[in-house]
């Protein structure tokens, strides 16, 4: 087409038409009509709390391939040496891991149920309530990991040039617990950032911020936390749990 | 009288420095990256003055090693990967589906500090004496026996994800959620299509690097070996996690380049886009196959036979959709209106150069070809020609396409040609010498050769030192633009799209009215969709 | 305005329960030797798990067809990474005579 440009023009004016949706001028008069939480490059609430829980679980993909790698190195040297690996994962305290399962399982469901506290616009106590039983049992785990830490110290299976195995597979255990602090140490920090999450959280709720028609926070540092669980639900097994049958 | 616009809307540096604007996010990413450029060009000016002489008299083995390291450190993860997401998708993206700001407008500020603090943490690896494992950090050298800075850099470029990761979000959740009433998918321009891609990509890949390069720090910090040979760990694993992401990290380099080639091809050659929906598909096809051929890396490298047959088909039906981008692209310029302006001039170059550079990667798909060009200057030249005679086109294309609409100022079109005909040939006479060199045997990452391969050598140096020129120019007139070029109007071109509805330069809120679109941003002449045949 | 679907308590309290059993079960299971069995069932639990947490817990389950992609995305993606990455480690020494 090598017409010149006004008759491009003559058949197309261009893209858009009047007449005016929503008008977008200087902000001379703020009236709000709107929801004081709406923020203004949105232009509805839904669209805003639809936009922010797309975000959070766009985040949350980029958080499992990040545990990702470390999965997959565990997936390769695992099958390298499996032995090696059952071997060293029957120093692990089942007791202890479960324990922990138990304990973000019950955190999950009191971080759930915050977030429909919220949504049912309960009151800002009950809402408290639960997310500070959220923090309580998310600093258990953490307390339950710095007994297992402990236990590790003193025992020499920390990686490095401490690092002391009786068994048969001395390569493969300090590989196993290379990977073992790597993991549940992210994990661990993971839930350290939830809980400073949690404790932003709490306060606002404390602060009568959130009800039905605004709880978008709460929803989304629930997803984070659910993930956190999510991610220790396939630790648990695979760093406590193989080797076959084991007495304990 | 000025009107208010998004520039003087807000003195002081506080409001810029804390603004919520995508487009003065823009502004400060375009700063940063800068900088950062012209860093990495002086790495690359430290390397060619060393390859002047066969002999590696300039400095040491381990200085070279340092030189080469930081310059495609800072290059890749401080330049090209942010580079036209960042200034150029930044700005533009919410102008061109009708919305006021991106989804998250203070984690787009948010992402630019991580990028400041990640640039920092490399700044001073190479201010305290370099790293010189090579930009890729393989172990075990990095993690055992390298004594140079690599926790910082590692570091450095953990940080940087980062900003990648938000920038990534951001587009994404902005693309699905605040498209203007009536911009469906396919009403989107390439550009913003692109963008989407390319955002999937930081998605999925960034986090793999960031885990990579921390385990790294890890290892040298408290001595846990991961990829550690004498605890049965296996380097080929580092590659394998480290490659992952690298290798589409260069469709995060090249995608937004094609975006912008869409859009410039269209403009001056006043035609609608050949193939609309092959080049939208398309980029997508990149994006996802682009995750499943990083093995090509690792082929010699102790990668099993079977899995470097895989790879390498793979990477052979990789180059297709772009191979069906370069043939849409020529189509569109078929019989078209063509204006050679300084944009045009940029992408006819990407589209020359990009082909070459694509099409010498095929040959380095080739398992059995590769054996022998691996680690050679061969490599060096693929990826140079699809980097810099690539995405660095692209970018400068899209910078003086679009400059009028960010500065609302005209730049001298005379220089503008002159230094982008500066950048075309400098660029072929700095790296089509390597290829040869590269095919005749010249290994990379060496600070002295033999020779034979001098005269090539002295042709990529001279080759380099016009290119610099080139470089030098856009951004001496474009700053002299900003304070005394002639102002712009809102469509300087005569170009089609939402961004050229607003005014040169936009107001804070983009639009003073929101569109409502009723048909393709970009059509030029008529056609089905509107009814008009 | 109330964007989302809300959940009876009970809802709660029964995947609650499930998760719970799920992690009876896998210690239980990890304790007798099936095997090649043991990974299967053992991954199969943590999935069942997850998948129940992802669908009720964070509310996908109500949530729009993009929220489920890109939730699937993520998973789909290790599995690329696992996949193909573990073709090289699976294949090496078949090419007889040779480490790969």
């Amino acid at each position: 087409m090598s017409k010149g440009r006004a008759q491009a023009d003559e058949y197309y004016p261009g893209p858009v038409h009047q007449p005016p949706v929503h008008i977008a001028g200087t902000h001379v008069e703020h009236t709000h009509g709107h929801h004081p939480k709406l923020q203004h490059h949105f232009d509805t609430m839904a669209q805003q709390i639809e936009a922010s829980t797309l975000g959070m679980w766009v985040f949350l993909v980029t958080e499992i391939m990040f545990f990702g790698g470390l999965f997959m190195c565990y997936l390769v040297y695992r099958t390298a040496s499996p032995e090696g690996f059952a071997e060293a994962s029957h120093h692990l305290n089942v007791t202890w891991g479960a324990v922990n399962t138990i304990v973000l399982i019950v955190s999950s469901l009191t971080m759930a149920l915050g977030v429909r506290a919220a949504q049912t616009s309960a009151p800002p106590k009950t809402q408290v309530a639960w997310i500070v039983a959220t923090m309580a049992l998310g600093a258990a785990f953490l307390g339950v990991k710095a007994i297992e830490y402990t236990d590790k110290f003193t025992h020499h299976l920390v990686p490095g040039p401490y690092f002391k195995w009786e068994g048969k597979h001395p390569a493969a255990a300090e590989m196993f617990y290379s990977l073992y602090f790597c993991m549940t140490g992210l994990h661990a920090l993971h839930m350290v950032i939830g809980l400073g999450i949690m404790m932003v959280i709490g306060i606002m709720a404390w602060r009568r911020q959130f009800d039905a028609d605004y709880y978008t926070p709460v929803e989304v540092s629930g997803l984070y936390w659910h993930f956190v669980d999510i991610v220790w639900i396939f630790l648990f097994p695979l760093l406590y749990l193989i080797g076959g049958h084991f007495t304990e | 009288m000025e009107t208010l616009n998004y520039i003087n809307n807000g003195q002081g540096l506080a409001s810029w420095l804390l603004t919520k604007d995508h487009k003065r996010i823009a502004l400060l990413y375009l700063a940063s990256i800068t900088f950062f450029f012209f860093l990495g060009g002086l790495f690359a000016f430290m390397i060619r003055v060393e390859l002047l002489t066969p002999a590696g008299d300039v400095m040491t083995a381990d200085t070279y090693n340092k030189m080469f390291t930081m310059h495609g450190v800072v290059m890749v993860f401080f330049f090209l990967i942010p580079s036209i997401p960042a200034v150029l998708g930044n700005f533009l993206i919410p102008i061109m589906i009708g919305a006021k700001d991106l989804a998250f407008p203070r984690i787009n500020l948010l992402s630019w500090y991580i990028y400041v603090l990640g640039g920092l943490f490399t700044l001073t690896a190479a201010l305290s004496g370099g790293v010189d494992t090579g930009w890729t950090f393989y172990t075990p050298y990095s993690t055992a026996a390298a004594n140079s800075h690599v926790i910082t850099a590692a570091l450095g470029v953990f940080i940087t994800g980062f900003s990648s990761i938000l920038t990534g979000l951001n587009f994404i959740v902005t693309v699905h959620r605040m498209r203007a009433p009536g911009l469906t998918w396919f009403r989107l321009p390439l550009f913003v299509w692109a963008h989407y891609a390319t955002s999937l990509i930081m998605i999925l890949g960034t986090p793999v690097i960031a885990i990579t390069v921390l385990l790294v720090a890890a290892e040298r910090m408290l001595h846990m070996g991961i990829f550690d040979p004498a605890l049965g760990g296996d380097p080929v694993l580092f590659q394998h996690l480290f490659w992952f992401y690298s290798h589409p990290a260069v469709y995060i380099m090249i995608l937004p380049a094609m975006g912008v080639i869409s859009e410039i091809v269209q403009a001056f050659s006043r035609k609608n886009i050949f193939g609309y929906s092959f080049i939208a598909f398309s980029s997508l096809a990149i994006a996802i196959i682009g995750f499943l051929v990083w093995g090509h890396h690792i082929f010699v490298a102790g990668q099993s036979v079977y899995a470097g047959m895989i790879f390498s088909f793979l990477s052979f039906v990789v180059a297709i959709p772009s191979a069906i981008k370069v043939f849409n692209w020529t189509a569109t310029i078929y019989k078209g209106s063509v204006r050679l302006d300084s944009p045009m001039l940029y992408a006819f170059g990407f589209l020359g150069l990009f082909t070459i550079g694509g099409l010498t990667g095929l040959f380095l798909a080739a398992m059995g070809l590769d054996i022998h060009m691996h680690d050679t200057y061969f490599v060096v030249a693929h990826f140079h020609y699809i980097m810099v005679g690539g995405a660095i086109m692209g970018y400068l294309g899209g910078l003086h396409y679009w400059w009028p609409k960010i500065t609302g100022r005209l730049y001298p079109e005379g220089w503008a040609k002159f230094a982008a005909l500066m950048v075309f040939v400098g660029f072929n006479l700095t790296f089509f010498p390597q290829f040869v060199a590269g095919y005749l045997g010249m290994p990379r990452r060496y600070h002295a050769y033999p020779d034979e391969f001098q005269v090539l050598n002295v042709a990529s140096t001279l080759g380099a030192s016009v290119l610099s020129v080139g470089y030098v120019l856009p951004m001496v007139y474009f700053l002299w633009s900003i304070f005394a070029g002639e102002k712009s109007p809102a469509d300087p071109w005569g170009a089609k799209g939402l961004e050229w509805e607003t005014p040169s330069p936009p107001p804070t809120e983009n639009f003073y009215v929101t569109p409502i679109v009723t048909h393709g941003t970009h059509q030029y002449a008529p056609s089905k969709e509107v009814g008009i045949v | 305005m109330s964007a989302g679907h809300v959940a009876p308590k009970s809802m709660y309290y029964m995947v609650f329960g499930a998760l719970i059993v799920g992690t009876i079960l896998t210690v239980a299971a990890a304790k007798v030797d099936m095997g090649p069995l043991n990974n299967i069932v053992m991954l199969a639990i943590a999935c069942t798990k997850a998948t129940l947490v992802i669908l009720f817990f964070m509310h996908v389950r109500w949530s729009s067809r993009l929220t489920w992609v890109v939730a699937m995305s993520g998973f789909f993606w290790l599995l690329i990474l696992f996949g193909i990455g573990m073709t090289d480690y699976m294949s090496r020494g078949w090419v007889p005579g040779t480490l790969r």
